[in-house]
């Protein structure tokens, strides 16, 4: 049973440098990574396929003395779904090594139709196991990176900023699905007791549709902060929006709305008890500000 | 027996929910404030709830039928101090709370109950933004 083992062992060279060449023929990425690594990488493998199909033979991949091959080609696959292979270049990288393995199989064993026909089944059967295994590495290896990029996103994309004492603006960029808006309106919350703000502006200058799931999740965050009685304003309803809303039958009336964010602060500035006052002309006001520095450079 | 204590400041009354709420412990209140009001003749009633961690829909229209009943007798109900994940729950449950008016702290309540016309005015706080 375990021809496939020695037949490897004794071939262990050459079917390493063919093995390689069938890769740079076919898939091989040299800007991705270089020969070296690729040799020594190949190198390593066959003989922890050797040293596996001794110990366990060559049809037990999931036993014990198969832990350092799966080890690595879990390694290696791992790496090359974060370096950005294609799943068939991934994939591949095993499967190219069937030939090189035929040929030697052959060649040693061409004097025993049995043992040669029972080599090749096992070498096949490993190769395919080997090559699944790799393609599962690459894709929990990838999916793990698409969902900790989408909570990196969920996370960079709610911030709320404090806009003046008491006036809190949350600037929303992208559509609005029921997890994001469960950590806008934590966010939001939170800095409203935080800062004990009294006014929140929503921004959708960047929500590029609003549906009503949409204004659904507004108007729920917009009713939980008038719960803790901070009152909320929507700022950045572009004409289309307005139209749709219109559209849609959607109820806005006990929300204010302002077409931009200036609007809006504007608004809030008023109903806080505020009044924004130009004291001298632009001109005037700028040369006074500079005059401070520069006279003290002067002196 | 446990009883929830309804304090007078001036023309208000002050409630400070810090006990888990059951039925009897909410009709008790609803008991106690109505006769205050009518008692006192209060204005205005501030219900704090910050340090209510859970509620339910039970005490959501605890503190609708509250405010409703405070209107009919001539006070206005502010509910202060309700913490985010309170806030939360309640929208989820459907609850709006439509009728009962809110503020971020006791202080900030006063001032809107009193800025409703209860006659006198508490120190503003916006002082330190003119300086």
């Amino acid at each position: 049973m375990n021809d496939l083992a020695e037949v490897i062992s004794r071939n262990q060279d050459e079917i390493r440098s063919a093995w390689i060449r069938d890769m740079s023929q076919s898939v091989q990425r040299s800007d991705l990574m270089s020969k070296t690594e690729l040799d020594e990488q190949c190198g390593t493998l066959l003989s922890a396929i050797v040293a596996g199909a001794r110990s366990s033979g060559p049809s037990e991949i999931s036993g014990p003395g198969w832990a350092q091959a799966r080890e690595l080609l879990e390694t290696i696959s791992a790496s090359r779904a974060r370096q950005g292979f294609s799943p068939t270049e991934v994939a591949t990288f095993v499967l190219s090594l069937k030939q090189p393995l035929f040929t030697a199989i052959r060649r040693d064993l061409t004097k025993e139709q049995n043992r040669l026909f029972d080599t090749v089944w096992a070498a096949t059967e490993l190769l395919d196991r080997l090559a699944l295994l790799t393609t599962e590495t690459f894709m929990s290896a990838r999916e793990e990176l698409i969902s900790r990029q989408q909570q990196e996103l969920l996370e960079l994309s709610t911030p709320v900023v404090k806009l003046w004492d008491g006036i809190l603006a949350l600037p929303i960029i992208g559509t609005l699905d029921s997890a994001r808006t469960q950590v806008v309106m934590e966010n939001l919350l939170q800095t409203v007791v935080s800062t004990n703000s009294k006014f929140a502006i929503i921004d959708i200058t960047g929500v590029p549709t609003v549906d009503t799931l949409v204004a659904q999740h507004l108007l729920k965050t917009i009713t939980a902060a008038r719960l803790m009685g901070a009152e909320c304003i929507i700022s950045g309803v572009r004409p289309q929006i307005a139209q749709t809303i219109v559209h849609l039958g959607i109820n806005l009336e006990d929300v204010t709305t302002r077409a931009r964010l200036s609007d809006a602060f504007a608004l809030a500035l008023k109903m806080s008890g505020r009044t924004v006052v130009r004291q001298a002309t632009a001109a005037a006001a700028s040369s006074a500000i500079l005059a401070g520095p520069l006279a003290k450079l002067e002196s | 027996m446990e009883r929830i204590p309804v304090l007078r400041m001036g023309s208000l009354l002050l409630i400070t929910i810090q006990v888990d709420m059951h039925d009897k412990l909410a009709m008790q209140l609803q008991e106690d404030v109505t006769a205050r009001i009518a008692d006192w003749g209060s204005t205005g009633v501030l219900i704090d709830i910050s340090s209510l961690e859970i509620v339910d829909s039970f005490i959501g229209r605890m503190l609708s039928n509250i405010a409703a009943m405070s209107r009919v007798l001539g006070a206005e109900t502010v509910v202060v101090g309700m913490q985010p994940a309170v806030a939360i729950t309640l929208v989820e449950l459907g609850m709006s709370l439509p009728g009962v008016r809110t503020a971020l702290s006791v202080e900030a309540g006063m001032e809107l109950l009193y800025g409703a016309g209860a006659g006198f005015r508490t120190g503003s706080d916006d002082e330190r933004d003119e300086a």
